[in-house]
């Protein structure tokens, strides 16, 4: 192998694991403040499509990009009304959200599956990614209203016994997590892709929940953890390169497998699991009124 | 002197129980106001009420003679008032210094919080070191956080709900110079508490709540416990006290050299465990909690295969391998701390708990068929011959009150015909009454020959019931104090860990 090889792949390593790091970043927050959000793979999705729509029909990447994030906003409020107000099963209300967010951007983009666009450098993104794992980080670990979201995250009683507004807390954190989801969507159909097909984002929201697991909910290792999936995912596309004769299904399988092989590795640690989990994790908040 | 807070009319209904009846009374201006109550006397929720984390049906509050209005805890801090809970509000995983920070409504830096916090730990004599994670703080030292965070606020008046229930009597001691301190430095403390030497200690008015209703408010100074007992109960309890000297000889139950690993902080782990159990003995395991109590239970009972060395010899068989099922074979029986849940299914009826805990009994059955004819009289008898009130069988167990309940769960274990009954805070959180006919039952049950374990926070239950006590501190055992002749204070040391 020769130095343009390597740095080829580096390169697409890292313009295909940056909605990954997006995703889990915003992911890893909304999980820090104790709320589960199963539906990324859907918000990716809508987040994706509302994009693409919106450059097909303006042809401004600032306005795809607004209205991307607008649809994360509102789809995250929705989960966040029903989980926090109306306090439905966190699982189930996030896994019907990738549902509907597979179906309603399946309908949507039916017109403009092929539609050829300008895409975007996705090098501004790849920059910013890493940026925004820093101030999560800084966020999170050095100011106080991070440590009110971990606060919350770890005790909703007390934190709210101490006079802090739990669900207030909790619709910031899944809207910021619903934003960064659909940023992820929209890198992929415009600066990765670029183009838009039914079910594009290929269970990468998923992988990223994951993600937030692997990294026991610590930004940094997120980062670390988002390459290594990544790679993993890379590798299958050089393996083959190389002329290594396996079924392309197995290569596909590789990232999910991997996926299931460190959520083992990880929880066969019950201590490690305990100490960085938010322990209010998927527990429902109700003020006794 | 000059009222601070006036509580007027207050009313608060929770489905099927007014938890507040129009209470109404003041508390004066830098005085300790003692509330006393039984166990859902409705205390806790006026003062949660005072402390805007519930909002009341009816009623109004004036702080300082004008009309207050307190809809969530920010708004009474910023009222100045504030409050240790009784189940602490702190954040485990997160340092002293997180959580005082948490605990301030100003926005501060790390450096000025330090100071500020060494002033009031040098001032009341508070012990904290501001980067230790709360996970490995003791609970006094959980204590000493709330307090301190709660007077970071500078406030006026300090709610302490339950505060001496988790702590040692040298603790206790600690904590009223302490609350004496702040009233002398201008702080109107509210003091929440069932126990009545205490009050009398303590407090300089007393305000007696029964039902949710107020039924006396008087100052502390002409009365004494009984007088108090008797006006929070409404009836005087006689006591019984365990007299029976049996000639201990046949051992029932050995621990040996009982040791656990386990790496998880949030465990205590045992450290040599040694104690021998005669028959008809009752042995009491003191100590406060946090100190090993879940993990000794966890040994007896083996619910998940907690991992420990040494042996546990039951009437000369190693069962440290039995499953919890083989040991109720064996004619041991269990009487956890959670009643509902553990205990009890709450989504269940009585008889059918009887069945969960008793399917070793063959006669419950029919095959692999349940016989429902033997569990509904075995569950009748148990209502009848320990007070159950209850109208049937059939009714839920999560409809039942804590002391019903439990006198159910102890009963359907007694009725068992046990050879060795282990109980976990038998009488936590119950009724005076329920609590009373508790204690009468296990002496009966000792003298007809049955062995006891109960481990407990609470001296005076141990000391009512039983033999010989010992006290659990981090993990290790202390030698036994034979209940006879009891020197209290050497009691005291023993729980602070001050061994012998």
């Amino acid at each position: 192998m020769n130095i343009e090889l390597i740095i080829g792949i580096l390169n697409i390593v890292l313009i295909s694991t940056t909605p990954l790091v997006f995703a889990g970043i915003g992911e890893l927050v909304t999980e820090k403040s104790g709320v589960l959000n199963l539906g990324l793979e859907g918000l990716m999705l809508v987040g994706a499509v509302t994009g693409f729509i919106t450059l097909v029909l303006t042809g401004n990447h600032f306005y795809s990009l607004f209205f991307s994030i607008i649809s994360g906003v509102i789809l995250s409020g929705i989960f966040a009304f029903l989980v926090l107000n109306l306090m439905t099963n966190q699982i189930a209300t996030g896994l019907a959200l990738t549902i509907f967010g597979i179906g309603l951007s399946a309908m949507l983009g039916k017109k403009f599956s092929g539609t050829p666009i300008e895409g975007l450098n996705p090098y501004y993104f790849i920059t910013i990614s890493f940026l925004l794992v820093f101030l999560v980080s800084y966020f999170l670990f050095k100011t106080k209203s991070g440590l009110i979201v971990r606060a919350v995250g770890e005790n909703h009683n007390s934190a709210y016994a101490l006079g802090y507004n739990v669900i207030k807390t909790r619709y910031m954190t899944i809207i910021f997590g619903g934003i960064m989801s659909s940023i992820a969507g929209f890198y992929i159909s415009i600066c990765y892709a670029p183009m838009w097909q039914e079910g594009m984002t290929a269970g990468r929201g998923w992988i990223a929940l994951a993600l937030v697991v692997f990294a026991t909910w610590k930004p940094w290792r997120l980062l670390v953890g988002a390459y290594i999936f990544g790679g993993v995912a890379i590798m299958q596309m050089n393996l083959q390169a190389i002329g290594v004769k396996l079924p392309g299904q197995f290569f596909n399988m590789m990232p999910y497998l991997a996926t299931i092989i460190v959520l083992v590795f990880i929880s066969s640690n019950k201590l490690r699991l305990k100490l960085s989990a938010p322990a209010s994790l998927n527990i429902p908040f109700e003020k006794n009124q | 002197m000059q009222s601070i807070v006036e509580f007027q009319n207050i009313y608060k209904e929770y489905p099927g129980v007014v938890a507040n009846n129009n209470v109404s009374f003041k508390i004066l201006r830098q005085s300790i106001h003692a509330i006393l109550g039984e166990n859902g006397a409705g205390k806790s929720t006026l003062v949660k009420i005072l402390y805007g984390h519930v909002k009341p049906d009816k009623g109004q509050i004036l702080i300082n003679s004008d009309l207050a209005i307190i809809n969530s805890p920010t708004m009474a801090q910023s009222l100045g008032i504030n409050m240790v809970f009784q189940h602490f509000s702190l954040f485990e995983s997160l340092t002293v210094a997180e959580n005082l920070i948490l605990g301030m409504s100003e926005k501060i830096s790390l450096g000025k919080l330090k100071l500020k916090s060494e002033t009031i730990c040098n001032k009341y004599g508070f012990n904290l070191n501001l980067n230790s994670p709360i996970s490995s703080l003791s609970v006094g030292q959980r204590q000493s956080v709330e307090i301190v965070r709660s007077l970071l606020n500078n406030p006026k008046i300090l709610i302490m709900d339950e505060p001496t229930s988790v702590l040692t009597p040298e603790e206790i001691i600690k904590l009223f110079k302490i609350i004496k301190k702040l009233v002398a430095d201008g702080l109107t403390v509210i003091f929440i508490s069932h126990k009545l030497e205490e009050i009398i200690n303590l407090s300089d008015h007393v305000t007696i709540m029964r039902n949710g209703k107020v039924v006396s408010d008087l100052t502390t100074e002409n009365e004494n416990p009984e007088s108090l007992g008797y006006k929070m109960l409404g009836y005087r309890v006689s006591k019984t006290k365990q007299t029976n000297n049996v000639n201990y000889s046949e051992n029932v139950l050995s621990l040996n050299n009982i040791s656990s690993y386990s790496q998880d902080p949030f465990t205590t782990n045992l450290n040599k465990i040694n104690f021998n159990l005669k028959k008809g003995q009752i042995f009491g395991i003191a100590g406060v909690a946090g100190n090993g109590q879940k993990e000794l239970m966890e040994i007896l009972l083996n619910e998940n295969d907690f991992e420990f060395s040494g042996d546990i010899i039951f009437k000369n068989i190693n069962i440290n391998k039995l499953s919890t099922f083989q040991r109720k074979s064996l004619s041991i029986s269990y009487v956890t701390e959670q009643r509902l849940g553990h205990s009890a299914v709450p989504e269940m009826s009585l008889s059918e708990n009887i069945l969960l805990s008793m399917s070793h009994k063959s006669d419950f059955k029919k095959g692999d068929f349940i016989n429902f004819d033997r569990i509904n009289s075995y569950a009748n008898d148990v209502i009848k011959n320990f007070n159950v009130d209850t109208p049937s069988f059939n009714v839920k167990a999560g409809k039942l009150s804590g002391g019903n309940l439990q006198k159910f769960i102890i009963g359907r274990e007694i009725m068992s015909n046990p050879e060795l009954l282990i109980l976990s805070q038998p009488t936590w959180g119950i009724d005076a009454g329920s609590e009373a006919f508790i204690k009468k039952s296990l002496i009966e049950l000792s003298q007809r020959g049955v062995s006891i374990i109960i481990i407990s926070h609470d001296l005076d239950e141990l000391l009512e019931v039983c033999h010989n006590i010992s006290v659990l501190y981090e993990g290790s055992l202390s030698k036994f104090l034979n209940v006879e002749n009891i020197d209290i204070t050497k009691l005291g040391k023993y729980m602070g860990g001050l061994f012998d």
